[in-house]
């Protein structure tokens, strides 16, 4: 195997979130149109400036990216649109840093969002894959809650995880997501409360699920040298990894993409778990957060009950980790979702997180994790971002 | 343990009737595969022609080596259970009206991990027998059973659902006078039926066999129904339509004669007359107040049998004319199946070889006892399977006609 490309000389920049709101009469082109704005005015740029873009979406149909150019009046010549759900952020980054390395684009604009109406949620689901079709919704659950409850069931059976674990998680996140002025979620939230919650498909109870709501998230991707020139912080890819459909003969998911390529992604990038001050996972259930422990190194296989006993989640402890609130207390907007980690991973590496700044953050670890089709999650990603000079 | 299914509770005349919803119905083209085998209670999966791997959920390639030819073959339906959830929520009308509900992933020896419904009387962990049943959008879906049956099994909600089960239900037989008809009410009460209504098309004709035989049990009821009358059909709807849950049409006019030979039409005619548009009548006077009534509590309408024949598929010429009418019944259950799918009635058509009753005296044997065709379709509709061949000459030549439609032809016609 060759070895890979370093993404020295490549950096990104302007964090955007448009805040969030639980219902929205609009249109997803709306919510990307606002993120691609917000994105332009924050670097100080013309529209025209931006000669490539990447977009995340369930919403746009019958628009892809296409479309959405011809409705936003841009004319790039770099365009893709990625449909990895969770993972899309990390794949939007590693897509969009090659291109601006190998001059294919200067300055690209990565942009998620969806809308969400009362009855998107329904129709989201009922499109969403052939195998979901065919072998996982005539049994019941209208929607993932069922496909994550089999995975809960079985991690729990096999390596010892409480809903006590579980809740510890959920609790960090409610008070990382206290002091984000955009989290949907602003009441606080003990482990008594998670404990007793309303059960939806057991052993997930309401505080395990996801609340579906309308945003959207964006960052750029350009050169140092670019960055520097427009005076912007901008943020360093140590490495990246990405993965689908990995290890298709488990029977059920209990380990994801991560643990195919943990050990070349740490190597590119030269660093190790250790050096890590903060992780963003993606949180659509909290079964997936172990899984993701444990497949980035942080714990052995079956060890992160243990490991969550240990630390401390909060923005203050021993383990930083979703310091908006993940999308359990922030929301899911959609694709946005996948994008959540990232953007707050470039706010902490640019000293831009306001209350929720980790003090001293040099390394952050985002994960990504997307597309549960049939039973299992396909797409996973990952990325370590260093702050940059500026 | 599953608890005995109890008689339902009477029901109250001013509340309103729950309407039928449906569980998820789209599937990919390919998966019909499932359907198929469903639809005669059997457990196939494909299977790669090059590497024997079974396929789950249906492929169009197969998914180890990318071998372009996939097999529906009959495999070994043995797993164990891995994971399991209740669901106690769900976004999908259909099973929110029916929660809770327990599925899980099930490790298949045959090689897959599929998702399947989840029977009560499974342990959590323990081995599993699975099976593919149809579901009210007559759609296959998979149900981990017990290794054994359990007592009670079938009386699980889950089951319910998908079975056709005439325990604790009414049910009316078109024919009663006839072997079949008979044969078939007796079994539909050992079955558990708690009304049989048998038609009877000629009243004014004493029959001591047959009013000893209704006499016989409190549970059957006489009624008057000549299929051939509109009139006669409208007016027995009107009075036990809101009571019918399963109705099997057995009402048949069966002659030998060709088409050639015949002096006229006339016996054509009276053939066509009972068996296709009697059928017809019937689902128009009938058809409506069973779909009303398809969710109607834990013993809804569920069912419509139609007797139909091997010869609906293949013409025998000495009954030539019989045989078109057959064909055209099929026909009409066709339209049948899907006119009465949106309330998730099944349509249960059976095909039998000759039957050993008068009307078939000449047929040589082997023919069918009446008692054996009842039971065949009472199995039929506990299992909730929706084609059904019964007796050796019905399968052997559907056999044939998969394998040479043209033979058959040429050697039914000699």
């Amino acid at each position: 195997m060759r070895s890979r490309q370093s993404y020295d000389g490549v950096v990104a920049a302007v964090p955007v979130t448009v805040p969030y709101e639980r219902y929205s009469t609009h249109a997803a082109h709306w919510w990307l149109g606002h993120a691609l704005a917000a994105l332009i005015r924050g670097a100080g740029l013309a529209k025209a400036d931006i000669d490539g873009v990447c977009v995340s979406s369930f919403t746009l149909g019958p628009d892809t990216a296409v479309g959405l150019m011809q409705h936003l009046g841009m004319s790039p010549r770099w365009l893709d649109h990625i449909p990895m759900g969770g993972a899309s952020g990390v794949v939007a980054l590693r897509r969009s840093a090659r291109a601006v390395q190998a001059g294919d684009a200067e300055l690209v604009a990565c942009i998620a969002g969806d809308t969400n109406h009362v009855d998107s949620f329904r129709h989201t689901v009922s499109q969403f894959s052939r195998f979901a079709q065919d072998a996982v919704y005539p049994y019941g659950a209208g929607g993932p809650n069922a496909s994550f409850a089999l995975l809960t069931d079985y991690y729990m059976r096999e390596f010892g995880a409480t809903r006590e674990d579980f809740g510890k998680l959920c609790v960090a996140q409610r008070d990382n997501a206290l002091r984000n002025p955009h989290a949907l979620m602003k009441k606080p939230m003990t482990l008594a409360q998670y404990l007793a919650a309303r059960p939806i498909a057991d052993p997930i109870h309401l505080f395990d699920c996801v609340m579906p709501c309308a945003g959207a998230e964006g960052f750029l991707v350009m050169t140092e040298e670019r960055a520097r020139d427009l005076k912007l912080p901008s943020v360093r890819i140590r490495s990246t990894i990405e993965r689908h459909n990995a290890f298709p003969d488990d029977p059920i998911q209990f380990r994801g993409g991560w643990a195919m390529d943990r050990d070349a992604f740490y190597a590119h990038a030269d660093l190790t778990p250790a050096d890590v001050d903060f992780i963003e996972t993606y949180d659509d259930y909290p079964v997936i957060n172990m899984l993701q422990f444990e497949d980035l190194g942080f714990c052995a296989k079956g060890e992160a009950p243990a490991f969550v006993r240990q630390q401390d989640f909060t923005i203050d402890g021993s383990f930083p980790f979703n310091t908006s609130g993940g999308q359990l207390s922030v929301g899911q907007a959609g694709a946005a979702g996948g994008y959540l980690g990232l953007v707050q991973a470039l706010r902490q590496l640019t000293g831009t997180a306001g209350a929720m700044q980790v003090a001293e953050a040099r390394i952050g670890l985002v994960s990504g994790f997307g597309m549960i089709n049939y039973d299992r999650g396909l797409c996973s990603g990952a990325a370590l971002l260093e702050r940059g000079d500026a | 343990m599953t608890d005995a299914l109890g008689k339902p509770p009477k029901k109250n005349p001013v509340a309103r009737t729950r309407l039928p919803t449906l569980p998820p119905a789209s599937r990919s083209r390919t998966a019909l595969g499932l359907t198929r085998a469903a639809a005669e209670g059997r457990f196939e999966m494909q299977v790669c022609a090059d590497c024997g791997a079974v396929q789950y959920p249906p492929r169009e390639v197969c998914g180890a080596c990318l071998g372009g030819w996939l097999e529906w073959r009959e495999i070994p339906n043995g797993g164990t259970l891995i994971a399991t959830t209740t669901l106690r929520h769900s976004n999908d009308p259909y099973f929110r009206e029916r929660l809770p509900w327990r599925i899980g992933t099930v490790k298949m020896d045959a090689g897959p991990a599929v998702v399947a419904h989840v029977h009560e009387d499974c342990g959590d962990t323990a081995r599993v027998r699975l099976a593919l049943k149809l579901d009210r959008s007559g759609q296959a879906v998979l149900h981990a059973l017990p290794p054994e049956d359990t007592p009670n099994m079938n009386d699980a909600a889950s089951l319910r659902e998908c079975h056709c089960h005439p325990k604790h239900r009414r049910v009316l037989v078109t024919d009663g006078r006839a072997a079949v008809g008979r044969a078939l009410a007796k079994a539909l009460l050992d079955a558990g039926a708690t009304t049989v209504f048998v038609g009877d098309a000629t009243p004014w004709k004493a029959d001591a066999a047959f009013d000893a035989f209704v006499a016989s049990d409190p549970r059957l009821q006489a009624v008057e129904l000549d299929v051939t009358d509109t009139d006669s059909v409208t007016r027995l709807a009107a009075s036990i339509g809101g009571k019918v849950e399963i109705l099997i049409n057995t009402a048949e006019h069966r002659r030998d004669g060709g088409v050639i030979g015949a002096r006229d039409v006339g016996t054509a005619r009276d053939a066509l007359e009972v068996n296709v548009l009697g059928s017809m009548r019937l689902a128009q006077a009938f058809g409506p107040a069973m779909c009303f009534r398809a969710a109607d509590g834990t013993h809804g309408a569920v069912a419509w049998v139609n007797l139909l024949s091997i010869h609906a598929l293949a013409a025998l010429p000495s009954a030539g004319a019989w045989s078109a009418s057959k064909a055209a019944a099929l026909s009409v259950a066709q339209t049948l199946r899907a006119e009465f799918r949106g309330a998730g009635i099944r349509v249960l058509n059976v095909f039998p070889g000759p039957i050993d009753d008068e009307w078939e005296q000449l047929a040589p044997p082997p023919k069918l006892a009446p008692a054996a065709l009842a039971q065949a379709i009472v199995r039929a509709l506990q299992q909730g399977i929706e084609d059904l061949y019964v007796g050796d000459v019905a399968e052997e030549l559907r056999a044939r006609l998969r394998d040479n439609h043209k033979a058959v032809e040429r050697e039914l016609g000699g």
